[in-house]
């Protein structure tokens, strides 16, 4: 079955009658592993994580916008309807701290809304190519990392969600001070469908590397995987 | 029978600058092709969406029931690739163009008189075709289409890296602004690419010159002062 779809989808194309896929030379262009098309493009993919790693300016800040500027209703985004966000409470609520970290003690909502906070003013964008400034308060991610005794010398840190979204970051983009542990939107508690009781916001990075609705929070030297990356958007995704 | 044999009008071209078009015209077609693809799924403009079928990303319902994704991911692969030989195959065309003294031959003078004067001409059909000669508005087609190509490289690298390359983008009027001038050199560049197409079908030697290196043909008038002298 799965092997038949690109085929009826072929001959779709050429029914068509032109078709930049039925040139032949870029013929193949559906996402299946074993195409060797997609082979070298995935390859290229792992190639670009590297550019953009070695492009990546670990105290270069991304640009902070006027209060005036920052949207208030902000843009819902996920591949399930805002109504399906997953309602977490405050009282049942822990976050898990796993991987190469020295204290793995969960922590409550109280507690993480406890640690102290900045606010930043910047913009969004979503590879799908719009993009939107906001206001987002919360602990720096590397000031988090450091309380838990993180292994900062590790490569990565991933990330679960209560929504069975996953994604993970290198650890200079983690380190970096305005990768935040968001609590707050617009100076608002993060409403239930943007991420409460947090999200990752990191505005080096593509909206889907800011994962919402995180319970566990893992140090590791192996590559976490991404949802989307899954899916066949590129790993890195800074901007 | 004694005419003397015209001199034949030849067209020649280098090896560095086919190897170096051939892969501008197939990044350019990767590039558009997906750029459509990764456009539909925030459109610049309302009213402009391309039909999927033009698009390069594979079948949209196909991948939408695999990765619950339009394709989107598949077409932007192709962008992030292509966009590194479409940088190199440039850069060989311009550096070969400007080293060799290709452009300073074949491409100048150029100037506002000679191409309204080519282009009255060309619109009115009298404007003769020498192979091996450029006239002034296909001088003007070239450098519009080479220097579109640079635009988008450029605007690509302020839309792919804006927090990187702060501030470039505010040199297109921010990251919105970066992406309209990407789309309006994209469609300049779909422009340029349909009469140059029309074009080489017009006069299909061009064609030949950019594969085998080299055509030749009879210049226009030669086979009536022939047919005269018979």
């Amino acid at each position: 079955m799965e092997t038949n779809l690109p085929f009826s989808g072929r001959r779709k194309l050429l029914r068509a009658g032109f078709s930049l896929s039925a040139l032949g030379l870029l013929g193949g262009c559906d996402l299946t592993d074993n195409d060797p098309v997609q082979k070298v493009l995935k390859s290229v993919s792992r190639w670009n994580d590297q550019v953009q790693a070695a492009i990546f300016n670990p105290n270069a800040l991304a640009p902070e916008f006027a209060e005036s500027q920052a949207v208030r209703d902000f843009r819902y985004n996920a591949w399930y309807g805002a109504d399906l966000a997953p309602k977490l409470s405050a009282s049942d609520y822990r976050l898990a701290v796993a991987g190469l970290a020295s204290n793995k003690k969960p922590w409550t909502v109280e507690e993480l809304y406890a640690l102290p906070q900045v606010s930043q003013i910047t913009r969004h964008v979503c590879v799908e190519g719009w993009s939107m400034i906001g206001k987002w308060s919360g602990t720096p991610l590397r000031e988090f990392l450091t309380r838990i005794g993180a292994d900062t010398t590790a490569k990565y840190v991933g990330f679960e969600c209560a929504d069975g979204y996953y994604e993970s970051l290198d650890m200079p983009t983690a380190m970096h001070p305005q990768t935040l542990m968001a609590f707050r939107l617009s100076d608002q508690i993060l409403p239930n469908k943007y991420g409460y009781p947090f999200k990752i916001r990191v505005p080096t990075k593509l909206g889907f590397k800011n994962p919402k609705f995180v319970t566990t929070i893992f140090v590791s030297n192996q590559q976490p995987r991404g949802f989307w990356t899954d899916r066949g958007y590129n790993w890195f995704s800074g901007i | 029978m004694s005419t003397h044999q015209p001199a034949l009008e030849e067209q020649k071209h280098a090896l560095p600058v086919r190897l170096s078009h051939w892969a501008m015209a197939f990044a350019m077609v990767v590039m558009i092709g997906s750029g459509w693809r990764i456009y539909d799924s925030e459109p610049v403009f309302e009213f402009l969406h391309f039909p999927y079928w033009m698009t390069l990303g594979g079948d949209v319902f196909v991948n939408l029931a695999r990765n619950n994704d339009p394709g989107v991911a598949a077409a932007l692969l192709w962008h992030f690739a292509g966009m590194w030989l479409l940088a190199v195959a440039w850069m060989v065309f311009m550096f070969w163009g400007l080293v060799t003294g290709h452009f300073r031959r074949d491409f100048l003078p150029v100037g506002p008189k000679s191409f309204i004067r080519d282009f009255i001409a060309a619109a009115t059909f009298k404007l003769q075709h020498k192979l091996g000669e450029y006239n002034a508005v296909q001088r003007v087609a070239y450098w519009v289409a080479l220097g579109a190509t640079a635009l988008m490289l450029i605007s690509g690298i302020a839309i792919w890296k804006p927090v990187q390359t702060y501030p470039l983008e505010t040199f297109f009027g921010g990251f919105q602004g970066a992406r309209l001038v990407h789309f309006l050199g994209m469609s300049v560049i779909v422009g340029f690419m349909v009469i140059h197409v029309a074009l080489v079908i017009l006069v299909p030697k061009t064609f030949v010159a950019m594969v085998l290196g080299r055509a030749t043909a009879v210049p226009h008038g030669a086979a009536t002062t022939k047919t005269e002298s018979v």
